[in-house]
């Protein structure tokens, strides 16, 4: 039993790390540590970056631009990212649309879509969740009739992230509202975002921010050829992508930063003129976060050791991850707020904004953002649900 | 990186689930623990065959020279097996005093009896109003000349009903909280001015109050310099911590596994209580709370044996700790819960796991202690 990186894995972590020290933009670096909002042009300035490094599609086989790396190497790399501070690599291309393109697209989809995702050039986002179908995916309404040459598309998406960013949209669509179990009418579709008849609606979260959209389809034209694996097979291509390994689910590099962050800044707040950090009802909530994270890298390195000797895909491991994981970067955004007890009020300026701490007031909105993380991608509860019948048999 | 047990580990560890399965199930406890002695002779005897007892010993004393990562199994199936013979005051406590600290004589003396399953000990070290504080020693050790006179009273100290030899702390100069001025001596149990008030402790072990009048034991007694005895003791009880939290992994494991069994079978309703999804989810943070003190267990024993500065050893084991001692009383008290009235029995082995773990959150510190420690020794 040995807990520690071997010296090759040690040799190449600080090689990602030198690369990104002296790679990422100035002012990339600080608009991720100061939770700034992160423009189109940030996100894929920064992907661009990588693509020329080699570095954006590590999981991709060899000869569509893949690294090569096992495992371990790809889990350091993801995390070493998330501990320097880079800006997020947008998944839906690169780790969603890619890998079903590669599982189950034909030679024109993959070499049509593929090099432009890979190099940046087209940015995508997901269409799975509907207003009525949120943890129930198969309930969607959405629906596809084919007529000639194309499909034509009406319905609604809901928490369309980055929508208002995107070129293109992955969909799963109703093809057949007969069939004898609702899973089997269901057909995978790639959108051209600015094809007629595709209206995007901004939802501003309770931050201010704009992440998510609406997306409205009224009699939206989609050739024929978008069309991913066979008609009605849609849901065999969802299944597939939840299974898709992910092991930083975690976000372990990225809370290591935060709660490094989180000292530091615990140490300039004060609490009757003594450090906040000395405080011993903070300083205990925070170590507490501390040792929770602790205990979360180690779970996940035994699971990434076991995935290595065993081959198994990570399965409901994998809902552990997300659920540990989330809660800490919530628990981590929460003692950020606290840490600055009444200043966490201001919330935006209304009048030229002089003197006004911009990231002080980023605290709180932050706070109210990271509650998404146990929501999306499954909720913590659907979580606890796919363990209790994949790992527990309940 | 590599998380899997050596085959020897393996083994080990097999051979004494075997053995749990065919002679130390639920009712064969039952009857050592009511017992007079509340020990077998006989299951001492087979963890000295096995070579249980001399993992953690130099191979020239006829031990296998490991550490505790090469016991972490072997707890855990003492764990699922909630096994009530002295282990741990004997091989982690009592006996690594000897084997870090003491002379070649006391070695040769002791340690060989230990492995043979010839010779027990245990640690008094514990008095009232010391908490934690493993600092706080008011027991008095006085030179006259040749000898040593010990004077003081310890509380709570494990297997002691059993052990042929104490290794008891005590003060040589300075006031009850000071660092400097502690020493360690080996004291037959047997020994004229030591008496003993023994019970059973709440999960089931035997233990004692160990009071000390006018003790007398030779100048070879001591147990390394005069005085300087804490940083030992700090060793020896993180050692025992470490060898604590793997047994909690099968004590945690076996509880879960019960309390997975029973929601499958118990039947309310016309269905299985398991088809609940209250229950369920509830189920499912039992296994992440054992899951993630297994990653600690882990940390806290391969830190034991290779941290070589004090400190950082010392707040990882706390780190542990905390995240175990959280862990067994959530997992404990869900675990009676999801069993219902027939939990709260002393008929099913779970309110017996129940007893393990509550004493597991406190022994060698609560999660308070610890996090108050993990807090001090912060780096940053």
């Amino acid at each position: 039993m040995d807990l520690n990186y071997s010296s090759e894995e040690l040799a190449f972590r600080d090689e990602v790390r030198g690369w990104l020290n002296a790679n990422l933009p100035d002012d990339l670096r600080r608009k991720v540590a100061e939770y700034e909002h992160l423009t189109r042009d940030d996100l894929l300035r920064w992907h661009r970056l990588l693509a020329k490094k080699g570095w954006i599609a590590p999981s991709w086989p060899k000869e569509w631009g893949g690294t090569d790396w096992n495992l371990v190497q790809r889990y350091i790399f993801e995390e070493e990212c998330g501990y320097a501070g880079t800006p997020p690599l947008i998944p839906f291309g690169l780790s969603m649309c890619a890998p079903v393109l590669l599982k189950f697209g034909t030679e024109a989809q993959k070499k049509r879509f593929l090099p432009r995702i890979y190099n940046g050039d087209d940015f995508w986002c997901q269409g799975y969740s509907e207003p009525g179908s949120g943890s129930d995916l198969a309930s969607l309404k959405t629906k596809a009739v084919r007529q000639g040459d194309h499909y034509v598309v009406n319905g609604q998406k809901i928490w369309t992230t980055l929508a208002h960013y995107a070129d293109w949209i992955f969909c799963l669509v109703r093809t057949d509202s007969g069939a004898a179990k609702r899973q089997e009418g269901i057909s995978f579709l790639l959108f051209d975002m600015k094809t007629p008849g595709i209206t995007v609606r901004p939802l501003i979260l309770m931050d201010g921010g704009h992440e998510v959209n609406e997306v409205f389809f009224d009699d939206v034209k989609v050739p024929l050829e978008n069309l991913v694996f066979e008609e009605g097979k849609g849901w065999t291509v969802a299944k597939y992508l939840l299974g898709h390994e992910r092991m930083n689910t975690g976000r372990i590099g990225a809370s290591k930063r935060e709660l490094t962050k989180l000292k530091e800044f615990a140490t300039e707040q004060t609490k009757g003129g003594r450090p906040l950090i000395e405080d011993v009802r903070f300083r205990d909530k925070l170590s507490r976060v501390e040792i929770e994270l602790t205990a979360l890298e180690i779970t996940n390195l035994r699971f990434l050791d076991q995935m290595r000797r065993t081959g198994q895909a990570p399965g409901a491991d994998v809902s552990m991850l997300k659920i540990k994981g989330t809660e800490i970067q919530q628990a981590l955004s929460e003692l950020m707020m606290q840490a600055v007890g009444p200043l966490a009020q201001p919330f935006r300026p209304s009048d030229g904004g002089d003197g006004f701490d911009s990231f002080v007031a980023a605290l709180a909105p932050r706070y109210c953002n990271m509650r998404k993380t146990t929501i999306y991608a499954g909720s913590n509860e659907i979580q606890r649900n796919i363990i209790s019948k994949m790992t527990l048999g309940l | 990186m590599n998380f899997d047990y050596s085959e020897e580990q393996q083994l080990l560890a097999d051979s004494i689930r075997r053995f749990i399965a065919k002679d130390y199930d639920f009712e064969a406890r039952k009857k050592i623990v009511a017992s007079k002695e509340g020990y077998s002779a006989e299951v001492w005897a087979t963890f000295a065959e096995i070579g249980l007892l001399g993992i953690p010993f130099a191979a020239e004393l006829g031990g296998f020279g490991g550490g505790a990562v090469d016991l972490m199994s072997a707890m855990e199936a003492i764990g699922e097996g909630l096994v009530v013979e002295p282990f741990l005051p004997t091989v982690g406590l009592g006996a690594q005093f000897v084997a870090r600290g003491g002379s070649e004589a006391q070695k040769k003396a002791i340690l060989p009896a230990v492995i043979e399953g010839k010779l027990e000990m245990a640690f008094a070290h514990t008095e009232d109003g010391a908490r934690y504080d493993l600092a706080h020693v008011a027991a008095a050790a006085k030179k006259a000349g040749k000898v040593w006179v010990i004077d003081g009273e310890k509380r709570v100290v494990l297997g002691a009903p059993l052990a042929d030899k104490l290794v008891v702390s005590a003060r040589t100069s300075g006031k009850p909280a000071d660092a400097k001025g502690i020493s360690l001596f080996l004291v037959d149990r047997a020994a004229a001015g030591v008496s003993l008030r023994p019970y059973l402790t709440l999960d089931e072990t035997r233990a004692a109050d160990v009071v000390l009048k006018g003790v007398e034991v030779g100048a070879d007694a001591l147990i390394g310099k005069e005085g300087e005895a804490l940083a030992l003791i700090e060793e020896v009880v993180d050692f025992a911590t470490a060898l604590t939290c793997a047994e909690s992994i099968g004590v945690m494991k076996q509880a879960n596994d019960a309390t997975l069994e029973y929601l499958k079978t118990r039947k309310q309703f016309g269905v299985p209580i398991g088809t609940f999804q209250v229950l369920q989810h509830r189920m499912v943070d039992m296994v992440i709370a054992a899951e993630q003190a297994r990653s600690m267990a882990f940390l806290a024993c391969a830190k034991v044996d290779a941290e070589t500065n004090p400190a950082e050893r010392k707040r990882l084991v706390s780190a542990a700790k905390v995240k175990i001692a959280d862990a067994c009383r959530h997992v404990s008290q869900e675990a009676i819960q999801l069993h219902g009235g027939m939990g709260m029995t002393e008929e099913l082995k779970v309110s017996h796991a129940f007893r393990r773990l509550t004493v597991i959150a406190q022994q060698f510190g609560d999660a308070e202690h610890h996090l108050e420690r993990f807090a001090a020794l912060d780096r940053s």
